[in-house]
């Protein structure tokens, strides 16, 4: 059996291409069709926010790839509740339909992985 | 002396049964001191017979691979050991390609295909793509990265 692997993005989309490579990571597993979940943490939860403006900041828009990561075979994202109200962030306002979940399950999904990619 | 030898029997048979395979990533750029962690970790793998299936190089990590690297004489120049490191141990070492080329480290295969001058990338080190990443995800018990976010 393949070994599974939660990428934890923690950078905002635009605070350089960080959040761009962890995606990357992401798509390389899903073309090997290897099992990967994403998890959103910290200022990764940005990512998923609705009504972005990357053009603004002469960037290209990760929220179309975020859209297409099922199609890619990626299993699952998840994001930290903990961390979208840190931030003032409510769930109506992601753009991307992810998992929320709370500090006791964030820990809990932590173990249910071989291994864990943080960037 | 039937003892001696059961007794070393028994001590590689721990060895074997304690030693772990590990992947390495390192994302941050060889100024960082999880460049330096990362090294001194890998290091310690091998004194304690881990085993190491590959160093990543992702992120700015990649520009610890760059040959051209240019430290003050009284400043550690992790890269170059980095570099001694691998060579020495014949570590298997990928670099991200995408990661390298948008970052100016280059082998002279890509060079010649991009017209720049030369390539820079350290003698032991392979560019790769990111399947190389899961790959050694695959065969490893443990992922240890540096320097990411």
């Amino acid at each position: 059996m393949a070994k599974s692997v939660l990428l934890m993005s923690r950078q905002a989309p635009w605070a350089g291409i960080a959040a761009a490579e962890a995606l990357d990571i992401a798509l390389a597993a899903g073309a090997f069709d290897l099992p990967l979940s994403i998890l959103f943490l910290d200022d990764g939860v940005y990512q998923l926010l609705e009504q972005q403006q990357p053009k603004m900041l002469e960037q290209k828009d990760l929220a179309a790839n975020l859209q297409a990561l099922p199609m890619f075979g990626i299993e699952q994202l998840y994001v930290s509740k903990y961390s979208l109200s840190e931030r003032g962030v409510t769930p109506d306002q992601l753009a991307v339909p992810a998992k929320l979940l709370d500090e006791v399950q964030v820990q809990e999904l932590l173990r249910q992985f071989d291994h864990l990619v943080t960037l | 002396m039937g003892d001696a030898l059961a007794n070393l029997l028994n001590f590689e048979k721990f060895i074997l049964m304690v030693a772990m395979r590990f992947v390495i990533s390192v994302l941050s750029s060889s100024t960082s001191p999880a460049t330096r962690r990362a090294l001194r970790f890998a290091q310690a793998l091998l004194a304690q017979k881990h085993e190491i299936v590959r160093v990543f190089f992702y992120q700015d990590g990649v520009l610890s691979a760059a040959n051209n690297l240019v430290v003050a004489q009284d400043q550690e120049d992790i890269a170059r050991q980095w570099q001694d490191f691998i060579r020495a141990y014949d570590i298997d070492a990928v670099v991200c390609i995408a990661a390298a080329l948008r970052r100016g480290v280059l082998d002279h295969v890509e060079a010649t295909r991009y017209q720049r001058q030369g390539g820079n990338l350290a003698e032991g080190y392979q560019l790769s793509g990111l399947g190389q990443l899961h790959d050694a995800l695959q065969r490893a018990d443990r992922h240890i990265s540096f320097g990411g976010a």
